[in-house]
């Protein structure tokens, strides 16, 4: 390192105190188990995040958000800028990847119990975020003014409208008018490039801040043998490196063979066409509103539904609070089962929204 | 009388005379309802009747009085029962051509309908005596009648050939007549019935639009081409103009139907033209005379451009399906392959050099498209060298960082 490198470094340890900071990450440890592999779920989700946030910069330089320019911005992306398919391949891929991994994050922070006390908040934090990010999904799928993505942001609102009291009010809102329109695309990409990724932005600085801070979890199970730890620098964060070299090799050879399509434009007039379905992490949902009873004890079946996913969310973000004897560090076997049937229903109705066309 | 006792009597009254209203005797309903077979069969016809649903009764048509109980009472005095075959359309024309009538139900229809009958082959054979020939009911139906706008109407577009079919495709009921019973199994094979059949497209021709409705009759073979015409403006026009039109009227051919049917018509082909198999030229045009060359000519240019145009869709479906974004050169292609179907509509006006002129348009537009499929292709081929070449650089990075941690945890941990 010559004297005019050290020099600068000296400038910058001073004023950011870098030096403190690198010792303090020296210091930092992470436990090491048979199920740390869980752990790089978050990294990576983060990782992809950052993904997101890069490419979606750089697609705002060329999207126009009107219903007359919207797809033929996403063709000019695509097919004129240089590189246009890549990002925005990249930004469509990453997006459902990240909803995957965060899937995945989610449910393994469930099964190791990593949830229970101090770390009650950083389970909320995490929940939290995993709603931005479909809300974040579901905005972003409109944009493109593609006919999929038209009538399945139809269907969503549709089900949105569904919802008691609230429903109608919540539709007009969402809409920005009674149909979907120019409206709804400026509603829809206000919230995906500004509301969405700034909430989003805060929620991660509080859920990385606890995570720091409380550290990561030990599960129940093995509380009875001796701990093992890694130092979080450079141990994990090498590790973490590595999961994200991986994934993206996986991203770069699915935008390269299988680059994300545009479908055709949107046409309000046209009949929605056969086997329309959401996106896929809803299809979950979708698929149990088709298959419920129209009626169920005189209650509306749709309406049922739909208030039933709003209380499970519910009873899914105050999990910490309920799970009374993982809080006092005791394996609590009935929400491992819980968790088992949840992840099998949701696994289950997502094949069948794709295996049985008419369900 | 208290205001209680006033309101109950005159309830009491009220569902009186609404029961009394309800119960209004129908002698025809009540006496054809008990009784069997076509006598009963009215009754229940009658319900999805287009005249019943409109307010009108069976003493509209056969006179009478339902009112009355007594079967000869209510058969007296205006009752003219069922009409004769041959008397059926001047009874249904008691009101089908009365505009001041008809206008009270139905403004749009036509009241025209009996004058046209009688122009028609069917009635001008009844005219003569003949009552086996179609009269209203034949078409219509006679009490389960539904107007030609409801998908199960006799009428309707795609019920129309079985319609006609049930006489004409009736080799036994048909003999005296001596004309052909296949048009409607001919009809089926058409491109007419695929397009009305399958894709249920109202548009398509089904036999009134070529033989008309109530004044139907086979077309002359003067006539022929301009039944086409109504829907195909483009190749009959210039047909007039082609030196086979004083041809084929000094000839006596018919236009259109003389090269591509008349029932059975199919899709035209590429295989019509010129003087290979399936070719309709050499039918008429021996080899080496000037109308064989012209016709050699055309295809030869047709199937060229056809070529190129297939050649250059699949360049670009090559190119698409490595995922190479190319909807602009699809959508110019599609341009190119109207200018095929312009360069196919002039062989109907012997114009060789107009479908080489549209062929030599096409030509110079598939330059820029088999450029940009190309161009495509080669993008394609980048992509994955770039990905090959990022993916090495990206393995070799995850080894290092694999080994690496391998090292870590070979070395000594810190103490929890």
């Amino acid at each position: 390192m010559g004297p005019k490198t050290a020099g600068l470094l000296a400038f910058f340890d001073e004023r950011f105190k870098i030096g403190a900071l690198l010792k303090l990450a020296g210091k930092k440890t992470v436990p090491e188990h048979r199920h740390a592999f869980w752990y790089f779920f978050g990294g990576i989700a983060l990782f992809l995040t950052v993904l997101q946030i890069a490419t979606g910069i750089l697609l705002l330089l060329y999207y126009v958000p009107t219903v007359d320019a919207a797809h033929e911005s996403i063709v000019f992306i695509m097919s004129q800028v240089k590189f246009g398919w890549l990002i925005r391949s990249v930004h469509s891929w990453t997006a459902n990847i990240l909803i995957g991994v965060l899937f995945v994050h989610m449910f393994s922070t469930f099964f190791l119990k990593a949830y229970r006390r101090p770390r009650e908040l950083t389970w909320v934090s995490g929940f939290l975020l995993f709603v931005l990010f479909l809300a974040l999904g579901f905005s972003g799928y409109l944009l493109p003014w593609s006919e999929l993505s038209f009538f399945a942001t139809r269907v969503g609102t549709n089900i949105a409208g569904g919802f008691p009291v609230i429903g109608p009010a919540l539709k007009q809102f969402i809409l920005g008018g009674p149909t979907i329109g120019q409206s709804t695309l400026t509603r829809f990409f206000w919230l995906h490039v500004a509301v969405l990724p700034l909430a989003a932005l805060a929620l991660i600085g509080i859920h990385v801040l606890l995570v720091q801070i409380l550290g990561m979890s030990r599960p129940v199970s093995l509380a009875d043998r001796p701990a093992r730890d890694i130092p979080f620098f450079p141990d994990f964060i090498y590790k973490d490196v590595l999961g994200w070299t991986l994934i993206l090799i996986l991203i770069g050879i699915l935008c390269v063979f299988l680059p994300w399509e545009i479908g055709r434009k949107a046409d309000p007039f046209a009949s929605t066409p056969v086997g329309i379905k959401p996106e896929w992490y809803f299809t979950f949902m979708f698929s149990t509103l088709k298959i419920i009873p129209s009626h169920v004890l005189s209650i509306e079946g749709e309406t049922l539904a739909i208030l039933g996913f709003f209380a499970g969310g519910l009873l899914w973000l105050l999990v910490p609070f309920l799970d009374r004897r993982a809080a006092r560090e005791k394996p609590s076997p009935s929400f491992t089962v819980i968790g088992i049937i949840l992840s099998l229903y949701i696994a289950v109705m997502t094949v069948l929204t794709y295996t049985v066309p008419r369900l | 009388m208290t205001a209680r006792a006033k309101f109950a009597g005159a309830l009491v009254l009220g569902l009186i005379f609404t029961g009394a209203a309800r119960a209004q005797p129908n002698s025809c309903l009540e006496c054809h309802g008990a009784l069997e077979g076509g006598l009963q069969a009215p009754v229940e016809l009658f319900k999805q009747d287009i005249h019943g649903q409109i307010g009108l009764g069976c003493q509209d048509c056969h006179g009478g009085d339902p009112a009355r109980e007594d079967a000869e009472l209510a058969m007296a005095g205006t009752f003219v029962g069922a009409p004769k075959r041959a008397g059926i359309p001047v009874f249904c024309a008691r009101c089908h051509s009365d505009p001041a009538y008809m206008k009270a139900y139905d403004p749009t229809l036509r009241v025209d309908q009996l004058e046209l009958y009688r122009t028609s082959r069917h009635g001008r054979l009844l005219g003569q005596g003949d009552t086996k020939v179609a009269v209203c009911t034949d078409c219509h139906g006679a009490h389960g009648i539904q107007p030609a706008k409801y998908p199960k109407a006799r009428t309707f577009p795609w019920n129309i050939p079985e319609t006609c079919g049930r006489c004409h495709a009736d080799a036994e009921y048909m003999k005296p007549y001596g004309i052909p019973t296949d048009q409607l199994e001919a009809y089926r094979k058409s491109v007419h019935a695929r397009a009305l059949f399958d894709r249920k497209d109202m548009s398509a021709p089904a036999c009134n639009s070529c033989h008309g409705n109530h004044g139907a009759a086979p077309p002359s073979i003067t006539s022929i081409a301009f039944v086409c015409r109504q829907c195909h403006p483009s190749p009959g026009q210039l047909f007039s103009k082609s030196p086979h039109k004083s041809a084929f009227d000094e000839l006596g051919f018919s236009e259109c139907e003389a090269c591509h049917g008349n029932h059975e018509i199919h899709a035209p082909t590429d295989a019509m033209l010129g003087t290979g198999e399936g070719a309709v030229c050499v039918e008429c045009h021996e080899p080496g005379s000037r109308g064989y060359q012209v016709a050699a000519g055309m295809k030869e240019v047709i199937t060229g451009f056809d070529s190129e145009i297939r050649a250059a869709g699949a360049l670009l479906d090559e190119a698409a399906g490595k995922g190479v974004e190319v909807s602009e050169p699809v959508y110019r292609l599609h341009d190119v392959s109207t200018l095929l179907v312009s360069a196919r509509d002039l062989t109907h006006g012997l114009d060789p050099a107009g479908v080489e002129a549209k062929a030599a348009e096409g030509r110079a537009q598939l330059v820029e498209i088999r450029a940009a499929g190309r161009a495509a292709l080669r993008e394609a081929t980048w992509r994955r060298t770039g990905l090959a070449v990022a993916t090495l650089f990206l393995i070799l990075f995850a080894l290092a960082f694999y080994l690496r941690i391998r090292d870590l945890r070979r070395g000594p941990r810190p103490p929890s």
